[in-house]
């Protein structure tokens, strides 16, 4: 892959075949990096998991790591289409498609993901939650495409929620996504990890929330708390699967119901 | 891929093929098209309703997703290729017994879905049957009757009847 801007990756083809079939793919060389073996695998190290860019939902399932470590990423994956979709999406399309509505990126922001960036000559990592920048923007540069995907292995011990709101459970594009993770000390919270899907012109992870939650113990004040902080944290709007005053509710009712188990202790 | 034609080699059905066509052709194009294997179905042509599902290296795909481009040396199983020559599958079988079917058009993808399920997992269990078929919409039968199908094709291959 050179520095030609026109040059486009297309790996597994689950969102760009629906583009071009629709008249809506975005001019450019495509070239099929889908037989590229550098770009596949999963390598596990005492410190982390790195995944190739074209690992495929099916990979991540088939992984033990994955659901003794990860279970939000294997709960995103198995929501994520129908088997023939998870056979053939990549974690690493569905991070570069930058749909606001992927199913995986909220699980990669609550595992403090790192994106491994490759051009010719040069190699750079972004934490993940600086990655988009936008709607359907984000820091890549022309010629860069990502190559890895790396996940600390650190959070065994917090529990951890990853719900998908759709129309249906399967094959549905997501209305609101959450995927939470808190760390506990008895009753009160150390750490926080929060992230919503379909709520903004990107993926978020709650910052506000998170800040909010460290050190908070169950009481009268956490609904009003955390729904005061993700005021600050998500932009939903009206759109045709949904609309801003339901997903704000929604997100809202998910997260303090995920809270409120978790600091009763209750196992999800 | 911008070049106007290439053309792959692959297996589809236990014979080796050519296929030419653009990069990007669907490869349920160029398998109802090109090579005149009419039993995939289009239904929503956007990877939604698995009416196209083929086995492709032993997985499932949706073949309105795949560009001929990626097709090239894979092992391709069409609906055409899941009986042994005039004995049919157990899960052809089973759709008949059950009435599985109604007006046809997801059948083949549900068949292709039931098979790949029951060689990842011979003896599945109710949810994983239907984890297994979420993919593939049905119009007609209100699913029960395919459902019934599919458990009654385990315990055939089961009981080795397969």
């Amino acid at each position: 892959m050179s520095g030609d801007p026109e040059i486009r990756p297309f790996a597994g083809g689950t969102d760009l075949m629906v583009l071009l079939e629709s008249g809506k793919l975005p001019p450019g060389r495509y070239v099929s990096i889908w037989g590229f073996n550098e770009l596949r695998g999963i390598t596990v190290t005492p410190d982390r998991v790195s995944l190739g860019a074209l690992t495929t939902y099916r990979d991540v399932l088939s992984h033990p790591v994955f659901r003794s470590e990860f279970p939000l990423l294997c709960a995103a994956a198995r929501q994520t289409g129908g088997i023939a979709t998870q056979n053939r999406g990549t974690l690493g399309g569905n991070i570069a498609n930058a749909s606001p509505a992927a199913d995986s990126p909220p699980a990669l922001l609550v595992y403090d993901a790192e994106l491994e960036l490759r051009s010719i000559g040069r190699v750079r990592h972004v934490a993940y939650d600086r990655f988009h920048t936008g709607y359907k923007s984000m820091d890549l540069a022309p010629g860069e495409i990502i190559s890895h995907i790396h996940l600390p292995r650190r959070q065994p011990t917090w529990r951890q929620t990853y719900r998908k709101v759709g129309t249906r459970n399967a094959q549905a594009i997501s209305k609101v996504c959450l995927a939470a993770a808190v760390d506990l000390d008895g009753n009160r919270v150390r750490d926080a990890r929060v992230a919503l899907g379909s709520v903004a012109p990107m993926v978020v992870r709650c910052v506000h929330v998170e800040a909010a939650l460290r050190d908070r113990i169950q009481d009268g004040e956490l609904a009003s708390v955390v729904s005061a902080a993700l005021a600050h944290d998500i932009t939903p709007i009206d759109d045709l699967r949904s609309t801003a005053r339901y997903r704000v509710r929604v997100a809202e009712n998910l997260l303090i119901q995920f809270l409120t188990e978790a600091l009763h202790g209750r196992s999800h | 891929m911008g070049e106007s034609s290439v053309t792959i080699r692959c297996r589809v059905n236990g014979a080796d093929v050519e296929v030419s066509g653009h990069p990007m052709m669907r490869l349920l194009d160029a398998l109802r098209s090109g090579l005149r294997l009419t039993g995939t179905k289009e239904g929503c042509g956007e990877g939604e309703c698995g009416a196209c599902s083929i086995l492709l290296d032993g997985q499932l795909v949706n073949s309105c997703l795949v560009p001929l481009v990626q097709a090239d040396g894979v092992e391709i199983v069409t609906i055409e290729g899941v009986a042994d020559g005039d004995r049919l599958h157990a899960v052809q079988e089973a759709f008949i017994e059950c009435g599985g079917a109604q007006c046809g058009i997801c059948t083949p993808g549900m068949v292709l879905a039931a098979v790949s399920l029951l060689k990842r997992r011979p003896s599945p269990t109710d949810a994983e049957i239907r984890e297994g078929l979420a993919g593939n919409l049905c119009r007609c039968t209100g699913y029960q009757r395919i459902f019934a199908a599919v458990v009654n094709a385990c315990r055939g291959t089961e009981s080795g009847a397969s």
